[in-house]
């Protein structure tokens, strides 16, 4: 996976959790993985389609979600699943739209899917053509996990380039 | 929550918001903040089908609807609800608000985009631009705006 499509991932994550909490956040640690996605507490999943095509997994657990959720209400709310869930997802879709965004007025062409839970324990395994990369963030209300694996839609790509000789 | 000099209609009336997203959070966080404008929810809907059901039943002053939801996405159930009624008064709130999308969503009859996640402040700004002299700002004197 190439780095001009990472990095507004990562900066999109950074802004957005950065301003939603009111706090500051840092990148932790960053890893390319080739192994099958294991949850680590409630997961959100995108799945996004155009020239690029793929998934991002959101993950937090679900005391650090609870902390968002609090601290968007402002207000201490008792601990509830769905709670949980829902925060979870909003989470995913305000970064990864964000992140789309700045991809999208980079030229790039892309759907994005309504959020789905996400809640086997495995995800799909990614393949060298999918590659994921998986990212910390660290905010005042806990550790946010992200894991991107997307690839060029050659398809697409292919057409488009068949469309621009004709 | 930060409070804001309440914006009425010409009537002295609350305004009345229609809230369209499919995340229940999303819509809290929103009626949070129309509440500090001194507005009122007239309905919530979490699709676009159910949004233009909904605002055939409350007529609300604005309707801040989502873009990528289940069913019906919101582009399309803006340009229904314009279509059928030309004076809706319409603001598009979603995370993805690349040029393409931000455009379609006016020439499909939109007012208005405010990108996620949403601040107060813009919101309220974009709120009094899009409803002109149909609204009035009650003295902001106390008000954190």
């Amino acid at each position: 996976m190439r780095m001009e499509l990472i990095q507004p991932f990562i900066n999109a994550a950074d802004a957005v959790l950065a301003d939603s909490l009111q706090s500051p956040t840092s990148i932790g640690h960053l890893s390319m993985d080739e192994e099958a996605y294991r949850r680590k507490g409630v997961a959100a999943r995108i799945a996004v389609s155009g020239d690029i095509e793929g998934r991002i997994i959101f993950d937090v657990d679900p005391k650090t979600a609870m902390r968002v959720a609090s601290r968007f209400a402002g207000e201490e709310l008792p601990e509830s699943n769905d709670l949980i869930c829902e925060t979870v997802c909003e989470l995913a879709n305000q970064v990864i739209g964000n992140a789309v965004t700045t991809l999208n007025d980079q030229g790039f062409h892309f759907r994005v899917h309504p959020p789905e839970v996400h809640t086997s324990e495995h995800g799909d395994k990614s393949s060298e053509d999918t590659e994921a990369l998986v990212m910390c963030i660290e905010t005042g209300s806990g550790k946010v996990f992200m894991n991107v694996a997307m690839r060029y839609n050659r398809r697409q790509q292919g057409e488009k380039a068949v469309a621009a000789g004709q | 929550m930060e409070q804001f000099a309440p914006v009425k209609r010409k009537d002295g009336q609350p305004v009345r918001y229609l809230i369209v997203d499919d995340s229940v959070f999303a819509r809290k966080n929103l009626t949070r903040m129309i509440e500090s404008f001194g507005g009122q929810v007239a309905g919530e809907a979490g699709d676009g089908c159910t949004a233009i059901t909904e605002y055939e039943r409350t007529s609300p002053d604005i309707v801040l609807m989502d873009i990528t939801m289940p069913q019906m996405e919101g582009i399309e159930a803006a340009e229904r609800i314009v279509r059928s009624h030309p004076n809706a008064r319409i603001v598009m709130v979603s995370s993805v608000g690349y040029q393409d999308n931000i455009v379609a969503a006016l020439q499909r009859g939109a007012r208005h985009f405010v990108q996620k996640p949403v601040k107060p402040d813009v919101l309220y700004e974009v709120i009094k631009y899009v409803l002109g002299e149909d609204a009035s700002v009650a003295n902001a004197a106390g008000a954190g705006a």
